[in-house]
């Protein structure tokens, strides 16, 4: 056991802190421009079917160029400080003190003293899904979720291990970047979702007024339009991918140097996969967080694809390897 | 012209490497610092510990009054573990409490009335909480003492460590082997001690006993 005195490990940690601010900062800036981008073609063709060329007049574009600035970056800080909020909100749960529950909060109170962090908010899912997730904006902002499945399910030592893997999300400041992605794809695929209605409902009503305003360049943007429409679902999906994978492996042997105790997540990886109910408050953009993934998709080749989870037999491998 | 470049040169190579220094150094302060502050989230746990220990053996003096020999090793434990003044001594001194404590409450077990006490079974509960925590706690320590003394003991750091008499800290020693031996140690006054089953201080937690094995 000891693997805990592994010198490399601390320093890969603070490592990853760095790699982790950097790379939400970029998603944050990256996804600030596309929403700009994106309100800019909505409102180019909005103004477009309202009777105005954003082409011909000068007026109309310095509007909508300003109107999407002011509004992505609106977004964006809206994004850094509500997502955890946005989050907590669309899991469901409710916080929960240490008389409530007694076990849970003491688990999270050592792993708390054990990793030398701040003592998060605990948080309770009433769904009898085993599954566990963790999410805030920096480990003074944190908040560690387990559903009631999980703590039924699990013993002692196995809902330890669970909660050291999401402390250790906590530490490396992966639920910063886990949160922001999750909002982030929720917004995308809201938004998409609604331009591709608007877009057909204007078609068709189009359709009758052919002559009006037009020509070669207001085909150009509605295809622009349409063409972002369609990418951003991709683009969000990328997104999901360029941050689950590695960072499940590294918060299972971080969280398995904190509990010490690598068979015990294995064992609750295995319970938590092979548990059939899925988890009514998860969705796709939401999947992310979860230890495991929510949604009991397994099985297909394209759904292996667009996983956003390690294969949880690798994960329990590996873990099984370390003990 | 050239003498230009030639002192610039030597002037950015002295800047460069006096960087250097200043971030090694700073490195050390902060790692030392790190240690420090991850020893005070021992202490506070050890000092809770330390605080519920006279209340247990006043309760437990109610029920079992002639376990003298039990009582002043616990006491005396405590007493040591309130003057140690380095981890190593804590760290000493809190095994001590600890093999202490198990024997009391292996003692213990022999009166069922105390055992049904709810203010015994109250402090036996905390004092669980507390072992388990100062396993963790111990476990943050250990680790940043080791990244410290890593970096000290390791080039080219350790030129400046010298330089500025940095020391290597002490790690926080379980005791690992008396765990569970403990109970026979106090006992020549206690023959029934030794047949109790040995730890029901941390009957709730096998972290702190893995953690221990580590």
């Amino acid at each position: 056991m000891s693997m805990a005195e592994v010198p490399h490990e601390r320093v890969l940690i603070y490592d990853r802190i760095g790699a982790n601010k950097r790379t939400t900062f970029f998603l944050l800036v990256g996804f600030t421009f596309f929403t700009a981008l994106f309100f800019a073609s909505a409102a180019v063709v909005i103004s477009y079917y309202a009777g105005y060329d954003p082409a011909a007049d000068s007026a109309v574009t310095v509007r909508i160029a300003a109107f999407s600035v002011v509004v992505a970056t609106a977004v964006g800080i809206l994004m850094y400080y509500a997502s955890t909020a946005t989050v907590l909100m669309v899991t469901g749960g409710h916080e929960v003190t240490g008389s409530e529950e007694p076990e849970l909060y003491r688990i999270v109170e050592n792993l708390a003293i054990g990793s030398g962090l701040p003592m998060p908010k605990v948080w309770v899912i009433e769904d009898s899904a085993p599954n566990a997730f963790a999410t805030g904006r920096d480990p003074e902002h944190a908040y560690v979720a387990a559903t009631r499945g999980l703590i039924d399910k699990l013993d002692k030592n196995e809902l330890e291990a669970v909660m050291a893997h999401e402390m250790s999300h906590v530490g490396n400041y992966d639920i910063r970047i886990m949160t922001i992605v999750a909002v982030a794809v929720g917004l995308i695929a809201l938004i998409a979702d609604l331009m591709l209605r608007f877009t057909w409902f204007g078609a068709g009503s189009r359709s009758g007024n052919k002559d009006k305003g037009g020509g070669a360049l207001g085909m150009i943007i509605l295809v622009v339009a349409i063409v972002l429409m369609i990418v951003s679902p991709i683009v969000a999906t990328v997104m999901k991918f360029a941050l689950s994978r590695q960072r499940e492996y590294l918060a299972d042997s971080s969280g398995a140097l904190l509990s010490r105790n690598p068979g015990a997540l294995a064992d609750a990886l295995e319970k938590i996969s092979q548990d059939p109910e899925p988890l009514e408050a998860a969705n796709k953009a939401t999947a992310h967080m979860y230890i495991e993934n929510p949604l009991k998709e397994h099985g297909s080749a394209l759904n292996s694809m667009f996983s956003t989870h390690p294969p949880v037999e690798e994960r329990i491998k590996i873990l099984r390897a370390m003990g | 012209m050239s003498t230009i470049i030639i002192v610039a040169i030597i002037v950015a190579f002295i800047v460069i490497v006096g960087l250097i220094f200043v971030g090694m150094y700073n490195g050390l302060v902060r790692g030392r610092n790190r240690v420090k502050e991850a020893f005070a989230g021992i202490d506070v746990q050890l000092r809770r510990r330390a605080s519920l220990v006279p209340n247990l053996v006043e309760t437990v003096k109610g029920y079992a009054e002639h376990e003298r020999g039990t009582f002043e090793a616990v006491t005396r434990a405590r007493a040591m573990l309130e003057r140690a003044g380095t981890p190593g001594d804590a760290a000493q001194a809190n095994n001590m409490l600890t093999g202490a404590l198990r024997s009391l409450f292996a003692v213990a077990e022999n009166y069922p009335q105390l055992q049904a006490a709810e203010n015994f079974r109250q402090l036996q509960a905390e004092l669980g909480d507390i072992e388990e925590k100062i396993a963790f706690a111990r476990q943050f320590y250990n680790s940043n003492v080791l990244d410290y003394n890593n970096r000290l003991q390791t080039v080219p750091t350790v030129f400046i460590a010298g330089m500025f008499g940095f020391q290597p800290e002490e790690f926080f020693e379980a005791d690992e082997e008396g765990r569970a031996e403990v109970s026979v140690d106090f006992s020549p006054d206690v023959p029934a001690a030794p047949a109790a089953p040995a730890a029901p201080v941390d009957s709730g937690g096998d972290p702190p006993a893995t953690g221990a094995s580590g």
